[in-house]
């Protein structure tokens, strides 16, 4: 008898520790498939300790920043010492607590849910952004005020990004994650017996994708190596479709108002060229599903691609996995399907917002708008976090876009703000995240795109269909 | 005086005693259990929460990428009990035997992967099984002429790796287990066993194996709710929770997934109700079998 009530104990308490082993597991680490910018960081993040610094002056006013990535952190601590030296009479002190990704943004929707315990200012992963913005003025302070000052030279596309349903700014942003064509001029001048500037001169001829397949079929053939491609299509990840919708001026996560729709014209017409490509020996497969994982790395570094889109906060990926390749790659505007279409579209990001709790909710947002948006913040955002700033009045600015002692600048071919600066802010294109972009982003990369690049005659209409099936599900 | 007649009563010394166990069990186990349960019956909203009755549930049952995670945690699981009871022991009884030498070195071998965190070996595992040509197992298999295969994209040869992880990871501690069962048999049987001539086999089939039954149980009940459970080996080896066509979803991956990265949270506790259940359902049918509620046994 006292076996069985032992049993009955051991296994009630079993079951209950199954809930809780869930809740410690999940903490371990998140990462959205949107978040392909932060994905690393948070991997990075997901086992490291709390880590909590305080910056600025201790009489001033008291600050709490939580963010996932300690070099956000340290970002607001610099700004910080510089905002007090600009303003004698109002100094700020803040404490920036990096949390887990997981951690820090169940933590936040708990506090911002239960009204209580939340910071003043907080990082938000674009990915996770429509969940904390859903409470829309109640839980965070609109930043329109406080941007206004920026807004003329704000990147449009980045400050949409992080708007609420009513409209107005929740999120400021660190970077545009603009989307670009990576080119590996020293392979491709070798294949082609062509000099470097020769090489790029044709580079920049390229003005649509049917160019962009005479180029690569050049160099193919000048190779002769059919185990070589000159790109890879994703199965992990939406760039190129992203990519495309920007290009058409498409959205399938229809905004706010309108039911997703993945069935659009401008993502059959990439998911064709796409299996066309794979078809012809053009393009492989990314082994592991897209180029930002170790495997894309190995596959860039043997010149089995020599060229693929992505956002421009895939250079650190460059200086970081792959230093040997400096100085053979060169950047360019994407492709387009019709001249005069938009080049680019914003990948990945975080938004900071400042919520209703703060008890300076006043000084909190002007202090994060001019810590993510000045000259000064934007400067430094360069310099130590690397991303391509969203505000544009730098972007021809000779002293910060053409600086030689940044590792970018000194890594690629040509400046990279450059390339930002051809494109123009209005050229970059803008998918909405929503709360519905989880289920498309997910559906499409564990199932479609598996479906039709893996297979390239599997049917594209077919695989759509049943994407668009499974997103309705759930809308 | 008081207050010593209260310390010194033997009638609730005990439960001063279990007190904080008691209170962390009703504060971490107890309330997020029931909470989760009411849960599962709501639409948790941002700013409030709707009762929706079983429309929860309702949508479980139609849910085909809940049903893949079920099917491929089943399998997992039932895997794992394969593959890590059998070998475990035996790994235990030729431990305990005269036959290896430098048992301790043995031990630490076998047991050192569980104290490394599964983010850093996942991730090593996940390098191991790229299905880029310099992978580890892409490198064997094609030394052996069998070609490169795309490990982590094929049904198969996905579970086969988180198999491969589970196996790495758990078999050191399930040997252990079995090891202080085989400590707390009675030399004296063996013994017994040998002046009635019996061989090794004959020692292990009517001694050893009854004897460890009550470890056996054990650790087959805790294998049950850690196969059903698995979610961060998964996650690890994927890179994340999406895994091609969802061969690497489990049940707490696909909780995750909804609970986290969609933030429907009823939907999640539905899902974690349903996980409840079912490792309920298997345990008690498992320990029903094995006769741990027969009455009159100790």
């Amino acid at each position: 008898m006292k076996k069985k009530l032992i049993s009955a104990l051991l296994c009630t308490s079993m079951a209950a520790s199954l809930f809780v082993g869930c809740g410690g597991a999940a903490s371990e680490g998140g990462v959205d498939p949107d978040a392909a910018a932060t994905d690393e960081e948070a991997a990075e993040s997901a086992e490291s300790e709390v880590v909590t610094n305080t910056f600025g002056d201790p009489n001033g006013t008291h600050l709490e920043m939580w963010t996932f990535v300690e070099l956000h952190g340290q970002h607001y601590g610099v700004m910080a010492e510089e905002w007090n030296k600009e303003h004698p009479d109002n100094t700020i002190e803040i404490t920036c607590t990096t949390y887990p990704y997981g951690d820090m943004h169940t933590k936040l929707l708990t506090a911002l849910e239960a009204g209580t315990g939340a910071p003043d200012i907080c990082d938000v992963e674009v990915g996770q952004f429509p969940n904390v913005v859903e409470g829309l003025d109640q839980w965070l302070v609109p930043l329109n005020d406080y941007a206004k000052d920026y807004l003329d030279t704000m990147v449009p596309a980045r400050m949409e990004t992080y708007q609420g349903e009513d409209g107005n700014y929740y999120g400021a942003p660190y970077h545009v994650g603009a989307t670009v064509m990576y080119y590996n001029v020293a392979a491709m001048s070798e294949a082609m017996g062509l000099s470097q500037d020769e090489v790029i001169a044709k580079i920049d001829a390229v003005k649509t994708w049917k160019d962009y397949e005479a180029l690569g079929n050049e160099y193919l053939t000048a190779l002769g190596d059919d185990t070589k491609y000159f790109t890879s299509v994703d199965t992990g990840g939406v760039d190129w479709l992203w990519l495309a919708m920007a290009e058409y001026g498409d959205d399938w996560t229809g905004g706010f108002d309108k039911p997703a729709n993945v069935q659009l014209d401008s993502v059959k017409e990439m998911l064709t060229m796409q299996q066309s490509w794979l078809k012809s020996g053009f393009a492989m497969v990314s082994p592991d599903g897209h180029v930002d994982l170790e495997a894309g790395f190995q596959n860039i570094m043997d010149r089995n691609i020599v060229s693929f889109p992505k956002a421009m906060w895939y250079m650190s990926r460059f200086t970081n996995y792959m230093p040997d390749e400096k100085g053979n790659w060169y950047i360019a505007k994407c492709p387009v399907f019709k001249e005069g279409q938009k080049c680019s579209v914003g990948i990945g990001g975080t938004g900071t917002v400042v919520t209703q709790q703060s008890a300076n909710k006043e000084l909190a947002a002007e202090f994060t708008c001019w810590a993510k948006m000045s000259e000064a913040g934007e400067q430094h955002i360069w310099d130590t976090l690397g991303f391509d700033v969203c505000n544009t009045a730098l972007w021809g600015d000779e002293a910060f876009a053409h600086d030689d002692n940044n590792q970018y600048n000194q890594f690629f071919i040509n400046y990279p703000y450059d390339v930002l600066s051809e494109i123009g802010m209005d050229n970059i294109g803008k998918i909405s995240v929503v709360s519905i972009s989880p289920t498309i982003n997910e559906y499409l990369c564990t199932t479609t795109l598996n479906e039709v690049l893996e297979d390239p005659d599997y049917s594209i209409d077919d695989a759509l269909q049943e994407a668009q099936d499974a997103i309705d599900m759930e809308q | 005086m008081k207050i010593k007649n209260f310390l010194y009563s033997q009638k609730v010394a005990p439960y001063v005693f279990v007190l904080p166990f008691i209170l962390s069990f009703f504060f971490f186990w107890v309330y997020p259990l029931i909470t989760a349960f009411t849960m599962s019956f709501q639409d948790i909203g941002a700013i409030k929460s709707d009762w929706v009755g079983f429309a929860n549930y309702a949508k479980l049952l139609k849910d085909n990428v809940f049903h893949i995670a079920v099917w491929n945690s089943v399998k997992y699981m039932f895997f794992t009990l394969v593959l890590l009871i059998p070998f475990p022991m035996l790994f235990a009884v030729l431990l305990d035997s005269n036959l290896v030498k430098a048992k301790g070195v043995w031990k630490a071998i076998l047991y050192m992967p569980a104290l490394t965190s599964v983010v850093i070996s996942g991730t090593l595992f996940r390098l191991m099984f790229t299905e880029y040509t310099t992978g580890q197992m892409n490198m064997i298999t094609a030394a052996l002429g069998l070609g490169t295969y795309k490990w982590l994209k094929m049904g198969w040869s996905g579970m086969l790796a988180l198999l491969i992880v589970a196996c790495w990871r758990w078999t050191g501690v399930n040997m252990l287990y079995f090891l202080s069962g085989l400590k707390s048999i009675d030399t004296s049987l063996y013994e017994a066993a040998d002046i009635d001539g019996a061989t090794g086999w004959q020692k292990f089939k009517y001694v050893t194996l009854p004897l460890l039954k009550p470890t056996t149980v054990y650790v087959l009940t805790i294998s049950v709710y850690a196969g059903l459970a698995m979610f961060l080996e998964s996650y690890m080896l994927w890179a994340g929770n999406s895994s091609p066509n969802n061969i690497g979803l489990t049940i707490v991956g696909y909780l995750y997934k909804r609970g986290i990265e969609k933030n429907d949270m009823g939907y999640a506790c539905a899902v974690g109700v349903v996980l409840l259940v079912v490792a309920l359902i298997i345990n008690f049918a498992q320990l029903i079998v094995n006769g741990t509620f027969k009455k009159g046994e100790d």
